[in-house]
């Protein structure tokens, strides 16, 4: 018997899923499985799109794990659409040439965008918003653009409305129903969601139609005509006026399409053709609809596959169009039976226009709940589609009311049936999630995500993922010791709480007083001690402890390189790394940094920071290399401490052609603000002057990116082993709106964040994420903004240079020797052999058992 | 009040017994060349280790920090922070690895 080839068409998120679906099935070891892709890319997420201009590459986007195709043995065809299916021959023919003979065909084709036949939509600076290249081409038009308009105000529409906002571009929203997303949402959702959005600075024109589009004498986009008589002048327009399906291949070859497009399927997905199946976008279900949302087409690849792999048949009749999304920073949701068609049903609203928030709740006369819609805080959406077709444990109008508003409701997802649906993209359920926990021993989030695949689609489920698994893990008994140490059972926020709500400036009294019994009265141990220590630091001025890190008892508490103002290094020699805010320096700085790096014979290099390292400098050493250091203006560059560290710049609108904002003079004011800030692990940050990025703001704890009209702040970025990029907490924040902001985020974080937690850990830890930290630092939902801020503000009055402060205290000064019982005599051990006309550490003199034997005098002893 | 350390059967002055901040190390010359990392713990003990960390080569003990476990003190190496109990030298993370270890006191 030959081996059965499988062909797939299309190579998207749904089509991704059915080879997974196959390889789960084993089915790709029996089979030749071919799949042909348009597209220059495999899958991607496509419902993530729009993250694209939020920094995510799109590598970040793929849906295809590294190796998956050549470890199932799928034959892979990027850039390669089919373009004919011949049968009665049962092959395909590939754009280039190619043919394969199938026994099995699969059609995923997905759908295209629909343009409008309006006069002008093909001129030059008219784009649809569908695929990366898509993105791509928009990005670089935009750089010559001021104006763009979006026909269409559903859920792609406001997407790239605000991808255009992101750009740069004065943007307008077109879009002919009397409501924007007028499909998910109802005339109060509408009218909720149009104030928000125009609150961002996006102009809505709703119930008009685009009439025609002008365009000038080289026949780029100028001018648009809608309906209503009115004109705008834009440069740029992006049709996103929904999708129809990619029917085309079908119907050349005879297969059965619907009257409005769409392969006929029955219930396995099964086309007029008994070897041909349609999935996804392409397809018209059994119940007469084509689905255009990613879950119903995850649900028809696993009943092809299980149809394919002879399991017990499945089918698909139809699914459930619920959605939850962020448009523009904006909650919107919509499930069930969100326009009340059922009769005889009721609404419940609460509707706060201040506050932009818009719910709606339908429900049975017996009160079983519908379906709803949710606008501007979806925090509900969760649990409310999981109670859907069932009379909720509480009543309607408490599921609507704002948390803190009447009694007080606690419906978290424990009160959840197990059969409910969690995560609606992979159909996963409460059971299986809470099986994970109990069966498969998973104690995290990441390892029931990578177990289940919950919450690995659209994301949304993640929140009530972490407090299911949370609550399984309490229910079997699984007590995490979440304590900073051995000697503290309290973590570090609760350990900030302590030392600020009692004023302890003291370890000896932290410990004594709320250490764990068996450590009372001990000494304490290398993991709580800095901990302890930068929290004092941090708070020093406002619960009256000693500022300096090397006063009094806190100098024994710090890591070598706290104590010693230097960055140890492998033979016992320091580096020293002088600030150089936003990385601007004068030659003569320059000069002054080549001088002592030579006279003390130190080994220079530029770190990635945009500063300069010196490294080899022992302990008697480093007073002096301060001292010249100060004369010459520098300071302490706290490369050494859990504290700033730099704030990088691109050079900005001040040389560069394309910069929009000085952001060098923003680097520098915001370096020197947080500059010896003591937080849980460091800090670093930087000031891009426009969305070009070169000064990589989103790879930082806090970056800034430049606006034609302010500042944007992103939040939680890294590099490092595990980089994530920034998320975007606030928009065109004017100077004093971004300092005050970041002021709040630092603060809130140097309370809240665990020890040596980074910023990026932090936010993904932090239960409700960076909604929270929005919450929190944006809206003051915890009324703590003003203290946060004050306590900035003490630390930013409080500042004083750390080397200038020792080098100006012979007490302090007496600790910087080798040796105790000979001030004068240099460490021996610590000694260099030249390297590229530098010098390096002698790593062999370290490498013998002990040192060799010589007197003080430096002589071999006899 | 100065801090000695016993060296084959003779009390070698090393410093001012206040030089010593508890919690902290210094390091010291001996005559044969050695080095001696000293501590002072919350309680006023004194303590002495050779001051070269053995997992590294360097010479750096005396900048580690001083912690107690279960009433023993030990040091922690700065570098890749093994544990050394300062009364005996025996590595805490390492059972094949040990520093040698002083008699010291004030007088």
């Amino acid at each position: 018997m030959t081996t059965p080839t499988i062909v797939l068409v299309g190579h998207g998120m749904v089509g991704q899923r059915f080879l997974e679906a196959l390889a789960d099935r084993g089915v790709t070891k029996t089979s030749r499985v071919v799949v042909f892709c348009e597209e220059p890319r495999p899958a991607y997420n496509r419902v993530q799109l729009t993250s694209y201009f939020s920094g995510r590459t799109p590598a970040d986007l793929s849906m295809v794990e590294d190796g998956f195709m050549a470890r199932h043995g799928i034959e892979l065809h990027v850039g390669d659409p089919a373009v004919a299916l011949d049968r009665a021959a049962r092959t395909v023919t590939a754009r280039s040439g190619l043919t394969v003979a199938y026994d099995t065909l699969v059609l995923a084709t997905g759908s295209y965008p629909f343009v409008p036949p309006v006069p002008g939509n093909d001129a030059t600076g008219c784009f649809v918003y569908r695929t990366i290249e898509d993105l791509l081409a928009i990005e670089e038009y935009a750089m010559t653009s001021r104006t763009g308009a979006v026909v269409g105000g559903g859920l792609l529409g406001l997407e790239a409305a605000g991808a255009l906002k992101g750009l740069g571009l004065a943007t307008h929203v077109v879009e002919f129903a009397p409501r924007l997303m007028p499909v998910q949402v109802d005339e109060g959702g509408g009218e909720a969601l149009r104030r928000t959005i125009e609150g961002m600075g996006v102009t809505v024109h709703t119930g008009v139609g685009t009439q025609e589009i002008t365009a000038t004498e080289d026949g780029s986009v100028s001018t648009m005509k809608l309906s209503d008589g009115s004109a705008l002048d834009v440069d740029l327009v992006v049709f996103s006026a929904g999708v129809r399906p990619r029917d085309q291949l079908a119907r050349e070859c005879g297969l059965p399409v619907g009257e409005r497009g769409g392969i006929v399927v029955d219930e396995q997905c099964r086309t007029g053709d008994e070897a041909v199946y349609a999935i996804g976008e392409c397809a018209l279900a059994s119940d007469g609809r084509v689905y255009g949302l990613v879950a119903p087409g995850y649900e028809m690849a696993e009943t092809v596959a299980t149809a394919i792999a002879g399991e017990a048949a499945t089918s698909f009749t139809g699914a459930d169009l619920s959605t939850k999304l962020k448009l523009l920073g904006v909650d919107v949701a919509s499930f069930g039976d969100a326009h009340g068609t059922a009769e005889g049903c009721l609404d419940v609203v609460y509707s706060d226009s201040r506050a932009g928030v818009y719910k709606k709740l339908v429900v049975s006369p017996d009160g079983v709940l519908l379906g709803g819609v949710l606008v501007g805080d979806a925090e509900q959406y969760g649990t409310l589609r999981a109670f859907t077709g069932s009379v909720p444990p509480v009543s309607p109008e408490q599921l609507v009311l704002p948390a803190g508003a009447g009694a007080p409701v606690a419906l978290g997802p424990s009160a959840l049936p197990d059969e409910a649906v969690i995560c609606s993209c992979h159909n996963v359920t409460k059971g299986t999630i809470r099986s994970a926990v109990t069966e498969h021993s998973c104690t995290t989030v990441p390892e029931v995500k990578k177990c289940t695949k919950a919450g690995t689609g659209c994301g949304s489920c993640v929140k009530v993922l972490g407090r299911l698994v949370t609550a399984e893990l309490e229910a079997s008994g699984v007590e995490v010791d979440k304590g900073l140490c051995g000697c503290f059972g309290q973590t570090r926020q609760a350990l900030y709480e302590i030392v600020l709500a009692l004023r302890i400036a003291s370890y000896a009294e932290l410990l004594d007083g709320h250490g764990r019994e068996s450590a009372r009265g001990g000494d304490g141990c290398e993991i709580c001690k800095p901990a302890v220590a930068s929290i004092i630091a941090s708070l020093a001025p406002t619960i009256g402890a000693p500022g300096h890190v090397l006063d009094g008892e806190q100098a024994a508490l710090q890591d070598t390189n706290d104590h010693f103002l230097a960055n140890l290094q492998k033979n016992g020699s320091y580096s020293i790394v002088p600030r150089i805010p936003g990385g601007e320096i004068t030659p003569e700085k320059l000069i002054v940094i080549g001088e002592v790096a030579r006279d003390f014979g130190l080994y220079t290099k530029i770190t990635g920071g945009q500063r300069i390292d010196m490294f080899g400098a022992r302990v008697d050493q480093l007073p002096m290399i301060w001292a010249r250091l100060v004369d010459a203006g520098f300071e302490s560059g706290h490369a050494y401490g859990k504290s700033l560290r730099t704030v990088k710049s691109c050079v900005g609108r001040t040389w560069c052609r394309y910069g929009v904002q000085d952001s060098v003079r923003m680097a520098i004011d915001l370096e020197l603000r947080y500059r010896g800030l003591r937080s849980p692990h460091k800090l670093k940050s930087a000031v891009s002057g426009c969305a070009r990025e070169c000064a990589e703001a989103q790879s930082k704890d806090f970056g800034v990116i430049a606006t034609a009209s302010g500042w944007n702040l992103y939040v939680g970025g890294n590099g490092g082993a595990t980089p994530r990029h920034a998320d975007l907490l606030a928009q065109d924040l004017s100077d004093a709106e971004l300092v005050g902001l970041i002021d709040r985020f630092l603060m809130f974080y140097i309370r809240t964040a665990d020890r040596l937690e980074r910023t990026s850990v932090w936010l993904e830890r932090i239960e409700g994420g960076l909604d929270h930290i929005r919450d929190v630092v944006v809206h003051d939902s915890l009324g703590i903004c003003d203290e946060l801020e004050a306590l900035m503000a003490a630390h930013v009055a409080g500042y004083r240079d750390e080397w200038a402060d020792t080098v100006n205290d012979p007490e302090r000064l007496a600790r910087f020797v080798s040796f105790v019982n000979a001030p004068d005599v240099p460490d021996p051990s610590v000694k260099f052999v030249p390297a590229r006309d530098q010098v390096k550490p002698d790593l062999q003199l370290l490498a013998g058992p002990v040192l060799p034997i010589r007197t003080l005098e430096g002589t071999p002893a006899s | 009040m100065t801090v000695e350390l016993l060296l084959d059967d003779e009390w070698f002055a090393v410093c001012d017994r206040d030089r010593l901040t508890p919690g902290r190390g210094i390091a010291a010359l001996l005559p044969d060349g050695r080095q001696a990392a000293l501590f002072a713990d919350r309680h006023g003990r004194l303590y002495a280790v050779d001051n070269r960390d053995p997992f590294t080569g360097a010479y750096v003990l005396s900048r580690g920090l001083l912690g107690s476990v279960g009433g023993r003190a030990y040091v922690a190496s700065p570098l890749l922070k093994q544990r050394f109990d300062l009364a005996s030298g025996e590595c805490l993370d390492d059972g094949e690895v040990s520093v040698a270890a002083f008699a010291v006191r004030a007088r």
